[in-house]
């Protein structure tokens, strides 16, 4: 069970203690069975707290986020969510429709939030990072994307304890300004990606090498 | 004795396992599933499988009916069921069943009627094929756990 506190995790913790990530707090939502079963275990083995829901509906149900107004009747405050993962292709509610709806609460969107989807459309992805999104993985996700998602969050926790900016890991529009003004700064979290480029799959790193490409 | 018995099961898995990757049937994330099955969740690669096999046989029997419909052929329905059923074959590394569904996906995007109808036979070909190997898959898992309990009987629940 989460803590009271208000960040819902303790600092000074050693960031690869399994303990420290047991505090994470990841709502998944897939309306596949198959899927929904598959990302909670990558997600438990991974040492997060897993909650796993069938549609965006639900999952705003879940937040506390139902229909116009918020609502905290009912929900569970310790069970505060530290990570959205969702499936982008849904009936009803899409995964970017979810996330629009969560970018827009001025309670929940702080929340990270990454889109999960078997297909490699660049103009997807580039929507969904505009409005937000944190990681745009591409299915079947991994359990290297996960481990990825877990170094993210916890560098992102640190900063906020220190009282920092967000990590900034990999700033490549940092080089991006310096040599080139045809490209101006993009915003932090479409760029600026929390992991390795060379050694990730996801869609979001052949984006990087596209616009480095381009550069060159 | 059951030392050399499990033994045995191993290799007949692995080469069960080589055959399929050989054939095209299953991709790694298959190696992926395996690699979420440990001690705290030991029958979740059969349990995965279980749900797929149910999910992919509802899937096959609505695109059935949306071709046995004589009048309207509802692409767009068959269009979301073949997402799903391709999706789900993605996450357990069903890589031939999945392409099939693509080359399916093909014939409705271009509305080509005949072209679906050899597709969806070919789906249920495949899928019948993906199933008994996935079987004697889970029949192999369970012999060697069966074998792994006698050895150790303190570890039955």
């Amino acid at each position: 069970m989460l803590a009271a506190a208000a960040d819902g995790f303790k600092p000074q913790l050693p960031e690869d203690s399994p303990s420290a990530a047991a505090e994470f707090h990841v709502l998944a939502v897939d309306d596949s069975y198959v899927d929904r079963k598959v990302i909670e275990r990558l997600l438990k083995i991974s040492s997060f707290k897993v909650t796993v829901v069938e549609s965006g509906t639900r999952a705003l149900q879940y937040l506390g986020l139902d229909g116009e107004k918020q609502s905290s009747i009912g929900v569970d405050h310790s069970a505060k969510v530290n990570l959205i993962m969702t499936d982008y292709s849904m009936p009803g509610m899409t995964g970017y429709e979810l996330l629009k709806k969560i970018k827009e609460s001025s309670v929940f969107r702080e929340i990270p939030v990454v889109i999960m989807s078997s297909e490699n459309i660049l103009t997807r992805i580039d929507r969904c990072l505009e409005e937000g999104a944190e990681e745009f993985l591409l299915k079947p996700v991994k359990l290297s994307d996960v481990e990825r998602l877990k170094e993210f969050i916890m560098k992102g926790e640190e900063g906020k304890e220190n009282g920092d900016k967000k990590s900034k890991k990999r700033k490549r529009s940092d080089d991006y300004n310096n040599n080139n003004n045809l490209f101006p700064s993009p915003p932090f979290s479409s760029l600026s990606h929390p992991c390795d480029p060379s050694s990730s799959p996801s869609a979001l790193s052949s984006k990087n090498s596209i616009l480095r490409a381009e550069i060159e | 004795m059951l030392g050399l018995g499990g033994d045995r099961l191993w290799a007949d898995m692995n080469r069960l396992l080589a055959f399929l990757f050989h054939q095209g049937v299953l991709d790694e994330q298959f190696l992926q599933l395996q690699q979420l099955q440990d001690h705290s969740s030991p029958n979740f690669v059969s349990d995965v499988l279980s749900i797929y096999f149910h999910e992919s046989e509802r899937l096959l029997s609505n695109l059935r009916s949306l071709l046995m419909d004589r009048e309207f052929w509802d692409y767009k329905k068959m269009g979301i069921h073949l997402n799903q059923l391709m999706g789900s074959s993605s996450s357990i590394g069903a890589k031939r069943l999945r392409n099939v569904c693509l080359a399916f996906r093909a014939s409705v995007d271009h509305n080509n009627r005949p072209g679906c109808l050899r597709a969806l036979e070919m789906l249920e070909h495949e899928y019948c094929y993906l199933k008994n190997k996935l079987h004697e898959y889970i029949q192999i898992e369970q012999q060697r756990a069966l074998a792994a309990g006698v050895r150790y009987p303190a570890q039955n629940n």
